[in-house]
Formats: structure tokens, sequence, C-alpha cells
């Protein structure tokens, strides 16, 4: 029979290109954008139950994150403000996944970035204002690259849980970064709030034209479509890959799977050391406790809704940065307390956990 | 050795008796027409090759495996054995091979844990003081305030037996008991179980490799040979020639051998000198002296699963870290880099190829390209032509009829012949000079077996140097140009295959060297 069909020009029965259902084919990405957007509706859903609970009424408190977060061009500037920052420290979590490891210390690595950048940028202050945001990116990224990779190495010669030693390398950071602020780099200026030199208003990097919006989201989505087709395209994103999805594999093919582990860490550490670089280059203009702010801890929760992909941070990022917009509004308006916002990431971030069990039951598997 | 007195562990041995047991799994056969008759209070061993059926056998009386055919008759009785519950009200218990004990709760807890009966609330008391009294009748102590990870093997080993004397079990088996004891300990816990059989108070049926463990304490043998009972009788009347020969056959109704390689072995392509690799507890795995593997033959390594073959494929491999010792190609040191295995042309087709060789969630197309992902014609400039990969994958998938419903499916999907067709098709597409194969055929179906053997001897005779471990005898003599056993790490035995002796072969996979 196959030989039959094979003369009318169709493939012979073992192996039917045809025979790979729309299923098979877009099974994946439809899942891949239903099950977690189902999961954020059960999540809404649950939040409601919870505004219901303790007497606020859930539909007004929907229309209010509508109203503060997308209605209007200012409500849209001020969450594109906020989902900035998101973009780059869910890479962080997002790259790392891609060489099988969950990353949570993006907080760490952004909190250090921004010191480098600060001092950086105060060390370079006097050069032409294009070396000195360069110097600062620069300095941002390698801080915060060295400070996942060390996870990343933890974990890959020492065998220590990459999740939980990035999560205690935050808290360590975080400490170092005070000590250094208050201590020996503080300005002797900074009188109530404890800051390092300022950069100086000539290098800060400013908003993009006609928009109230920082550049900062332009770099987010720069490094994220560059890190979609680092993955998706060269070799070394498909070897990190192969990685990810099986060191034993990879050690098979000869793979330096320690130099990729910690090259995916180094980038995405990249990425939050950059996001630390804009909060300060771009809206406190020096280092302070005011930008340890948890964009680290509220890029994990957009990286896994996003499911790692690249691409699919920047309007997870956005739409989580609308949330965290509306939360002044729920505060004026239904006299809830800044937390709020929290509970409902939260409990998104406990859906989403809990929808990953349900991948592969709509694609076409076996025979 | 103290008196063994009371009532606990008095009682009498059970006997049991296997009459014409027959097993299927699927088409094939695991057990053929067995019958095994174990005395009451005797100490019997089950010999066998790895798959012999030595293993279902047990699981047929413990209830795991209920048998298609035969009896089951126990103390005179015959008796249907459903589910393990049946077996333990018959007295039947069974020590596997790995510990069952949990390691962070004391003996104590352990062995009253194990009761089908644990009340709500543990009288610990009345327990401590019940075990104490329990305790006071075996022939061995154990610190019942001992948490289990404290133990040595020995002792862990000696805790299961306890626990099935607790729970009355007197007809024991035992699954290679001594496979992670020191001799010593062996020796120890063996010579226990054989008093207490003597002293008849249990029944030991006991699966072992090992021919010395047989001769110093059995006093009946089995031997299971594919899934069929070879020969039975009392130790004392065999020597270890007779029972090697029972083990693996005077071959007489073996597979036609293939002819070896027609032409002249080549200059050495694989040299392994002194090489030293550690298991996964940090362990001393491999001793490897040297092993030379000239291009145009095949070197088999025999043996027992366990000796040390799996480290050694993995540090050729580069899956495990090498202790010492040096590894070279082609004279040159070969460290397992990419760089190394493209230049040279080192393949590999390594046992459980989904977990060893595949990512299982990527696609079979870029499964395929694993080898030649970042080279041309698949990488240009540092990028990946996907294009070309597809291209490859539908080539590979037609040529090697690899069953799968597009080059996309996710290569966990695959049957596993088809899994092993895809990575034979990814190793042996270009041209090879050293292929390092363990256990290729597997668990795999009779046509997928016949291609596999196929492909590998078409890759010798176009000159590849090929290293086969395998613990099926009949697969090596089948390929093999040279053989070599392995025991303990070591290589014990090389011999061309057209001087193998079998009965030689069969004594040093069974440790009894000399």
């Amino acid at each position: 029979m196959s030989s039959a069909t094979a003369t009318l020009g169709v493939p012979a029965a073992d192996t039917p290109p045809s025979g790979e259902s729309l299923r098979e084919r877009f099974g994946g990405i439809v899942e891949s954008i239903a099950i977690p957007l189902g999961a954020l509706l059960v999540a809404m859903g649950l939040f409601g139950l919870f505004m219901f609970v303790i007497g606020k009424d859930p539909l007004q408190v929907y229309r209010l994150i509508y109203k503060g977060g997308f209605s209007s061009a200012f409500a849209w500037q001020n969450t594109l403000q906020r989902g900035a920052p998101l973009i780059l420290t869910a890479l962080c979590v997002a790259l790392p996944a891609q060489a099988g490891l969950i990353i949570i210390g993006g907080e760490g690595a952004l909190v250090l970035g921004a010191l480098a950048a600060a001092v950086t940028g105060h060390a370079l202050d006097g050069s032409a204002t294009l070396v000195v945001q360069i110097g600062m990116a620069l300095a941002g990224m390698v801080a915060g690259g060295l400070w996942i990779a060390l996870a990343g190495g933890l974990r890959q010669y020492r065998g220590v849980n990459e999740t939980i030693s990035s999560l205690l390398l935050t808290y360590i950071a975080i400490a170092v970064f005070n000590q250094l602020v208050e201590g020996p780099l503080r300005d002797p200026a900074s009188l109530n709030k404890p800051s390092t030199m300022p950069i100086g208003d000539a290098n800060m990097i400013g908003s993009i034209p006609g928009l109230d919006v920082h550049w900062g989201l332009v770099y987010g989505i720069v490094f994220c479509v560059l890190s979609y087709g680092l993955v998706r395209f060269t070799t070394p994103g498909f070897a990190v890959r192969v990685v990810g999805g099986n060191v034993r594999a990879a050690r098979l093919v000869g793979l330096p799977v320690g130099a990729l582990v910690l090259g995916a860490c180094f980038l995405g550490g990249a990425a939050a050391g950059l996001a630390g670089m804009v909060e300060v280059a771009a809206v406190h203009g020096t280092a302070n406790a005011s930008l340890i702010a948890g964009y680290g801890y509220a890029g994990i929760l957009v990286a896994f809704i996003a499911r790692h992909n690249a691409l699919a941070i920047v309007p997870v990022a956005i739409l989580l940065g609308g949330i965290n917009a509306s939360g002044g509004m729920l505060q004026r308006h239904l006299d809830l307390p800044d937390a709020t916002v929290l509970v409902l990431q939260g409990i998104a971030f406990m859906t989403i956990l809990a929808s990953e069990t349900l991948y592969g039951r709509w694609q076409g598997r076996g025979h | 050795m103290r008196p063994v007195e009371s009532a606990v562990v008095a009682g009498t041995a059970p006997g049991v008796e296997m009459l014409g047991i027959t097993k299927r799994f699927g088409s094939f056969t695991a057990l053929d027409d067995v019958t095994l008759r174990v005395a009451p209070g005797s100490f019997h061993a089950l010999l066998g090759e790895n798959g012999a059926g030595k293993s279902t056998l047990v699981k047929c009386l413990v209830g795991y495996h209920p048998p298609e055919a035969g009896q089951i008759v126990v103390e005179g009785r015959e008796r249907e054995i459903r589910s393990p519950h049946d077996a333990h009200a018959l007295g039947i218990g069974m020590v596997y091979q790995h510990f069952t004990l949990v390691p962070s709760m004391t003996v104590a807890e352990n062995l009253v844990m194990a009761r089908d009966d644990v009340p709500a609330v543990v009288n610990w008391r009345a327990e401590r003081a019940r075990l104490a009294g329990f305790l006071r009748t075996v022939p061995f102590q154990v610190r019942l305030d001992a948490p289990a990870s404290t133990l040595s093997a020995g002792e862990k080993q000696k805790v299961e037996i306890l626990k099935l004397l607790y729970l009355k079990r007197r007809f024991m088996i035992l699954d290679e008991p001594t496979s992670v004891l020191t001799p010593q300990e062996a020796d120890e816990v063996l010579g226990m179980l054989r008093d207490m059989a003597r002293a008849g108070h249990i029944t030991v049926l006991i699966i072992t490799h090992k021919f010395r463990e047989v001769m110093a304490f059995a006093d009946r043998v089995s031997v299971l040979r594919r899934g069929r009972l070879v020969g039975a009788g009392a130790v004392a009347d065999l020597s270890p020639d007779e029972m090697a020969e029972m083990m693996i056959g005077t071959r007489a109704e073996a597979p036609a051998m293939r002819e070896t390689s027609r032409r002249e072995p080549g200059e050495v392509r694989l040299a392994i000198r002194s090489l030293r690799v550690h298991d996964d507890a940090g362990l001393p795995a491999v001793e490897v002296e040297s092993i030379e593997i000239r291009g145009g033959e095949i070197f088999g390594i025999a043996g027992v699963s366990g000796n040390g073959q799996r480290e050694l494929i993995e540090a050729l491999v580069g899956q495990r870290a090498r202790v010492s010792g040096e590894v070279r190609v082609h004279g040159e040191p070969f460290g397992a880099r990419r760089r190394e295995m493209a230049r040279h042309r080192v393949f590999a087709l390594p046992e459980e190829p989904l977990r060893n060789a595949c990512v299982p969630s990527l696609s079979v197309a870029e499964n395929m390209a694993l080898r030649g992902f970042d080279r041309r014609p698949l990488a240009r400039g540092g990028v990946v032509r996907w294009r070309a990969v597809f291209a490859q994958a539908r080539a590979r998938v037609t040529e090697y009829q690899v069953k799968t419903r597009s080059p996309r499916s996710p290569i966990r999907t695959l049957s596993g012949g088809n899994v092993q067709r895809a990575v034979l098709a990814r190793e042996l597409s270009e041209p090879v000079s050293v292929l390092i194969v363990a256990n290729p055929v597997f668990g795999l179906d009779f046509a997928a077996v016949a291609a596999i053997h196929e492909r590998i001897l078409a890759a010798r005779d176009s000159g590849a140097a090929v290293l086969l471990v395998s613990e099926d005898l009949d697969e090596l003599l089948e390929l093999a140009d040279r053989i070599a056993v392995m025991f303990d790490g070591r290589i014990v035995h090389e011999t061309p295959k057209a001087a193998a002796d079998l009965g030689e072969i069969g004594r040093c996979m069974a440790g009894h060297v000399g």
C-alpha cells in the first residue's frame, strides 16, 4: 500500500508528515496560552471571593483595577513604568530556567546591579553622557550576572539547591547593599535617607520621547527579543535547552554543561542587574533603599506566567505592572491597604503553579 | 552463637513447592513450566543470569505477579497467592536488594511500623518491652534506639531479616541480599540465616550470582536459564564448573555466532589505562588496568550487572568524572569533550536511550541534531538552520524506519524501539571511528534487536572500534570478536571469541576466578 501511495506522491504510511494533526502541531501553543490565562481567571475569582469576605464588592474591585491600570493614557504610562523593571527581573528567572535551574534571586542581582551602576555613574561623572550610561549599564549587568552565576556555580560544582541559595543570596545582597549605602558609600548630604553619591542629572537616561515612561521599558523589550533569539535560533541557545532538558544527554554529546549553566545564569543576572541600573539611572538618580521594592520577586511570577518564554514576558509584565499601578486606586477608593495587590499576586502565583500539572492533556500523545 | 530458645522464633519452618509455573508478559514467556521445591528448613539458592527469570519466579511466590499456570503448595496445601497480602498471611516474606527502612526512624519504629495492624496511638513502652522480649529470642542483637541511618549496611540487612522474623514470616526470600555488603558482612548475615535454617526455624530461598556463597552456605540449588529450570540438586554434589555450565548453558542451542571480523584489526583506536572511577556513593566502582580496541573489531564486556560496567561506560562518554587513569583515542588523550568527539568521530549507544541519550521534551528532529547542531550543514555562524535540521530528520526517519507521527513530536512519545532507532540514526549516520555501546537492545522486540545488531556490525565492518558492554552473554557471543569479563570493577578474564570457554566465562562472571 505504501508503495502505491508513494508513487502518487503521497508519503509512505510509516512517516506521514501530514499525519500530524493541528492538535499536535499547535496544541502546545494553545495550551501555553490558555492554561496561564485560565489560572489567572481563577486567581481573579479567588481574589474576588476574598474581597467579598472582607466586605468589599468584588466587581467594583475589578473595575478599579482596570481603571487604575489600563483605562487612560495616564494609567497606561503608570502601568508601563511599573512593568518595565519586571520585564528584566523576569528574565532573571526565565533564562536560567532554560538550563533547568529555578532561580528566584533576581532581587539580589537587581540591588547589587543598582549599587554597581550608581558607583560607576558617580566615578565616571564628567565623561561623555553616553560613556557614563554605557559604563553604568555594563557595571550593573556584570554585578548582577556574577551574583546569579554564583548561585549557578554553587549548584553546578557543589550541589547546592539553586532555588534556596539564590533566595538566601538575596538577603546577603540586600545586607551588603545597606551596609555600603549607610557606611562607606554614603553621600554625607543624604541625611534622612542614606544614599550613594548622585550620578548627576546629566547622566540620567530620561524618558521615551512623547511618553512619561523611561527608557528602561525599551531596554527590557530589547533584552527580551535578544534573549528569545538567542534561545530559539543560536547554537549556544539550543545547547542550553539540551542541558535544561537532560543533563545526561548533554554530557553524552560532549556539551560543556558547567559553562552553559553559568552562562545562562550570568545572562539572567545581567538582566536583573540592568533593571537595577535603570532604577538608579532613570528613577532615583542614586542607590538607596527605595529601589528594594520587590521587583525581583514580582519577576518570578511574571516568568512563571510567561512559561519562561522571553517574548511572552513583555505582555505579562505589563499586565502585572497594571495590577500594581491600581494599588493606589484601591487604597483611595475602597480604603484597602497597599498590600491588597500583593494578595492578588500571591493567589495568582499559587494558581499558576497548580496549573503546571495540566500541560500535555490536550496535545496528542503517543500512538 | 546464643541458643535460640523461645516461642517467637520457634515454630516450624514452612516448605514451599512451585509446580509447573508459567508466566508471560505479552508475547514474552518469562517462565516456562518451572518447578521449584524448597524443603522446610533448607537454605536453597536460585541461580541464573540476568533475565533468566529468577526475580519473576519469586515475585510469583510473593504475589506481585500471579502466574498464568501452575500450582503453589505451601506446607503441603495448595494455595492461591493473588497479592503480597496473601503471601504474608502464609508466612512468606522477602528481603529486597535495597533497604526498605525509613532512615530517620529508629529500629524499633521501623519494626512496629512494618506491622499490618499498627494502632492509631502506639503505646511505645509496651511495644518496646515486647520488642526487647522478642530480641532475646533471636540469635543476634541490634540497637533498638539507633536511627536506621546510623546503621552499617550489614546491620541494616540484619534489621530487614529481623523485620521478617518479627512479622512471623518464616519463609524468607532474599534477592541478592549481599550485593551491598562487604564479604565479611555477607558471611555473617548468611551464616546467621543458615544456622536459623538448620535449627528448623526458617526456610531460606536466596537469589544470587555468587558461586562462593552458594558453595559456602546453601544446601540445595536450582538453576534457571531463559525462563526454564535447567538444573537442580544438592550443592554437595555439584562443582562450580557444573553450575556455571547449567547457568549459561553449553550453547549448543545458542544462536549461530556471527562471523568475526574478516579483516585484520587495524590500529588501536581506543585505549584505556589504569582507569579508576567511583560510583554514586563515592566508592571505587571501576579499576580497569588496560583495554585496547582496534579498528574493525568489537570488544565485548560480559558481567553480571552492578560490577562497574555502567560506571565504566559513563566515564568513557563523559557522564561521570574519572578519578584517575587515562583514555586515549587515536593515541591522543580523550576527555569526552565535544570537540574531541567530533574530531575523533566517537559515538555512543548508551543503555536506556531515553534517559541517557535523548532530551525527552524536545522533538525527534532536535534530538537527531544533538551531534551536529553546531556544525555545517545544520548551523552557520552560530545560528541553527531549523530547515536543515528538519530536512535531516525526515531523511533519517525514513532511512532508519523510525515510527513517529512527525519529526516535531516530542521524542518521549515514541516507543522504546523507535527511540533507540532515532538514537542509532543520530550516532551512526556519520562515519564512525569509535563506538561505545551498552545493552543496546534491552527490552526491545525481536525485529528491533536484529536491526540494531546489523547496524553495529556494519559500523565494525566499516572500520570502527566498538566497545560493547552487555548483560546478555548471547548478544556478546553473537557480535563480539573478543570477550572480556568484568567482576567487581575489574577485567578478570579476556579471550578471543574463537577460544572462548563458556565455563570459564561463567565462573568469572560469578566471581570464581582462578
